[in-house]
């Protein structure tokens, strides 16, 4: 793991201090390795307590209190209800919503970058949420190349890491802006992918980590979402688009296991919002329409708690991870061999 | 100055033939659907008239990948009651579904042109007993349920549309929407229609004062909000058209769940006739006058069938006589054209393949030669090297029987000693 993104740990409820058992429970021959190293490998048997998955818990000390950041960009026609997911998703108003859409809010003519960051914290955790919104993407009646600003912006974030970690006299902790997660709406329509989708996710799939979900899927019935799920899902594998996990980056089979599944049930249908109804005599987020309750977070009715599960409570750390290790790597030996090929001109266009 | 009549004259019963001639004759209607795809047109279209026009044996333009926009009719004859209905659909697949969707109104405008064109043409020929009308008399405009407001390209389309044709606008896919969100969203759109000076269609004012509130609610429902469906669920024991979702079923045909009804009623119950002479008195003369214009300030111009307004029935049927057998003769040529030059080509690849041929044969012969020359070479050669190798041989057997013959002789000589 990098020393630069402090490792983040998964919240357990209950961490041990301490082990219950002190002596080992291989009452037979003595194994005549040396003991005390703290498993190479080789699972020796410890005599005594030592103390080293506390290592654990200290991280989890350290964390608290650096607290981490987390950038997620999310990309999408106007109106697919992409700022109402991001409140719903992290729990609170984190983005700016166009309910009043007045004058000055018109649709702009390119598509814009804004970013916007909230400090949230739970458990003690502080986690520095920064959404970037990409407002006229897709909405112009050319929407030719509609994909460069975003493209540019991010690698303009992976240059400014470089350019720091090329420093001499480095900070202690980069700040990290690099974008992790990438969630692109895709428009309920039941029949398949657009044309500027594919486009888009073909031209970026290599630089970011994309998580394609199909926005407003209130508007299809249970038959014509799976349906339409695996018209997406063919369609993407026909056009080489890897989305967000991986198949590659698997390490053993148990995550090979877990991320099957996920990939399976992807792309994720979800419905967004955040008003409290009451439904049974329990208030639930949900839209209210003449016929019924949509309750966002029941299972039967859409798939926001799979992707909130997925994104935050199992796969946060992996998806800043692999956008290190990986896509930003990648982007950092282009960039250095591109330097090193003409003789140390550092001023190079990617 | 209305005068009173002072007995029964029968002159009250015109409706009724008028009616009976009209139900003899049968009716025709042309519904034109804009939209990006997947936003329910052909569901709604089926839903809207009953019938299966697209069906899983001949699937809508919606299940086909397009690459430009195609403009494709389909005709349906529907009965009821005794009236027959000849109904177009005009479909229009790949609206707005590119990423570069500059004039992709361009093929529906061209269509509509070439409609009245033909109608205007039909109403100036010599025999107009059969004057089919194909002008589109509707065009229904879906607007994707964002819940903001008009898109660019919506804008666009309506603009240049609202002169040629009845444009109605309906917010598709209307079960995305809660009500507030509804109401919202018509509000937007309208306020962006009455700023870009957009001429959606207008209910006529009657009257009847039943009427006329009835027309009022409509106009405040606009733009209709629609859900279509064909498929029949059961609701409190009663059967409804709608769709089934886990969180309850949206019924089509229900006031509060969206505007279907309202419409289904406007657009074949109330207002069909009054669309056809929208089209037939406004947005057509619209075009006869600026096509007519066009003639008499230029003169003579480009298009051909102008000139036929200012001859004479005789003439302009020779002169339609002599194009037709001008066209005739034209493709004609142009066959015959084509067949000599496929003659001519194919004459070269034979006296090519001919050319071929001999060189071939020629090189092998060379070939063969050569090789035959060389082979004789080789033989001398070797004959050569017989000779030489003989002739050795011969000398050295010779040198050997001399010194074997001195050897004798100095033996004999006695010279050993």
């Amino acid at each position: 793991m990098s020393e630069i993104v402090p490792p983040e740990v998964r919240p357990k409820p209950v961490v041990p201090a301490k082990p219950s058992h002190v002596a080992p429970h291989s009452s037979g021959p003595f194994v005549p390795s040396p003991q005390g190293t703290g498993g190479e490998g080789r699972g020796s048997a410890l005599l005594g307590y030592i103390g080293i998955d506390t290592i654990i818990e200290q991280m989890r000390k350290k964390t608290m209190k650096t607290g981490f950041d987390f950038n997620i960009m999310v990309v999408g026609q106007s109106g697919l209800g992409k700022s109402t997911l991001v409140n719903t998703l992290f729990k609170s108003q984190v983005s700016r919503r166009t309910t009043s859409w007045s004058r000055d809010e018109k649709i702009p003519k390119t598509v814009e970058i804004k970013s916007v960051s909230h400090v949230i914290e739970e458990g003690g955790v502080k986690m520095k949420l920064t959404v970037i919104d990409t407002p006229g993407f897709g909405d112009q009646i050319n929407n030719e190349n509609c994909w460069e600003p975003i493209s540019k912006y991010i690698n303009e974030q992976y240059e400014k890491f470089l350019k720091e970690e090329v420093n001499i006299a480095r900070k202690k902790r980069i700040p990290d802006t690099r974008v992790h997660c990438c969630l692109y709406f895709i428009s309920p329509t039941g029949h398949s992918l657009r044309q500027l989708d594919i486009e888009f996710m073909k031209h970026l799939s290599r630089v970011v980590n994309i998580i394609p979900v199909i926005a407003k899927s209130d508007t299809l019935t249970l038959d014509e979402k799976t349906e339409f799920k695996q018209r997406v899902r063919k369609e993407l594998e026909a056009c080489g688009i890897e989305c967000y996990p991986q198949k590659e980056f698997d390490e053993d089979m148990e995550d090979k296991s877990d991320n099957d599944k996920i990939r399976e049930a992807m792309p994720f249908a979800v419905v967004g919002s955040d008003k409290e109804y009451q439904v049974n005599g329990k208030r639930v987020l949900g839209r209210k329409t003449a016929w019924g309750v949509v309750e966002v977070e029941n299972p039967n009715h859409c798939e926001f708690s799979l992707l909130r599960d997925f994104m935050i409570r199992s796969h946060l750390q992996d998806l800043k991870e692999v956008t290190h290790n990986i896509h930003y790597e990648t982007y950092r030996a282009k960039r250095l061999n591109d330097n090193g090929a003409s003789g140390g001109n550092r001023k190079n266009t990617d | 100055m209305q005068r009173n009549l002072e007995g029964y004259v029968g002159f009250a019963n015109l409706p009724n033939q008028v009616y009976r001639k009209s139900v003899k004759r049968g009716f025709e209607f042309t519904l034109m659907v804009v939209g990006e795809s997947g936003l329910g047109k052909s569901t709604l279209i089926n839903s809207l008239f009953l019938t299966d026009l697209y069906s899983k044996d001949y699937p809508g333009p919606s299940q086909r990948i397009k690459k430009t926009v195609q403009v494709e009719q389909s005709k349906v004859l529907i009965k009821e009651g005794g009236v027959q209905l000849t109904l177009t659909i005009v479909d229009t697949p790949g609206f707005g579904d590119a990423v570069d969707n500059s004039n992709c109104w361009q093929p529906v405008i061209n269509y509509i042109d070439s409609k009245f064109e033909d109608f205007l043409n039909a109403e100036s020929r010599v025999n107009r007993r059969q004057m089919p009308d194909n002008r589109v008399h509707c065009c229904l405009y879906f607007i994707a349920p964002s819940g903001h407001g008009l898109k660019p390209l919506d804008i666009e389309f309506m603009k240049r549309l609202h002169d040629k044709v009845n444009v109605i606008p309906l917010i598709a896919k209307a079960d995305t929407l809660t009500p507030e969100e509804c109401q919202l969203f018509k509000k937007q759109i309208m306020k962006e229609i009455q700023e870009h000076k957009i001429k959606i269609y207008e209910f006529p004012d009657t009257e009847d004062d039943e009427d006329s509130k009835l027309i009022r609610k409509i106009k405040e429902k606009m733009p209709l909000a629609v859900v279509g469906s064909n498929v029949v669920i059961e609701v409190n024991g009663r059967k409804v058209r709608g769709r089934q979702y886990p969180w309850g079923v949206a019924e089509v045909e229900n006031g509060e769940h969206c505007d279907f009804t309202v419409l289904r009623n406007m657009l074949i119950r109330t207002h069909m006739q009054d669309l056809k002479d929208v089209t037939n008195n406004v947005h057509y003369e619209n075009y006869r006058s600026k096509k007519l214009a066009a003639v008499t300030c230029n003169g003579v111009d480009a298009t051909k069938n102008k000139g036929q307004l200012t001859k004479s029935p005789l003439a302009q049927m020779e002169e339609e006589r002599r194009e037709h057998v001008m066209k005739m003769k034209k493709m004609e040529t142009e066959m015959e054209q084509v067949f000599e030059m496929k003659v001519k080509e194919k004459k070269q690849k034979l006296k090519d393949s001919e050319a071929e041929l001999e060189r071939h044969h020629e090189q092998m012969k060379k070939n063969l030669e050569a090789q035959y020359k060389e082979l004789e070479e080789k033989r001398r050669q070797f004959e050569e090297e017989k000779a030489n190798w003989e002739t050795q041989q011969r000398i050295l057997e010779q040198q050997k029987l001399d010194a074997s013959k001195t050897m004798e002789k100095n033996k004999k000589k006695g010279k050993i000693f």
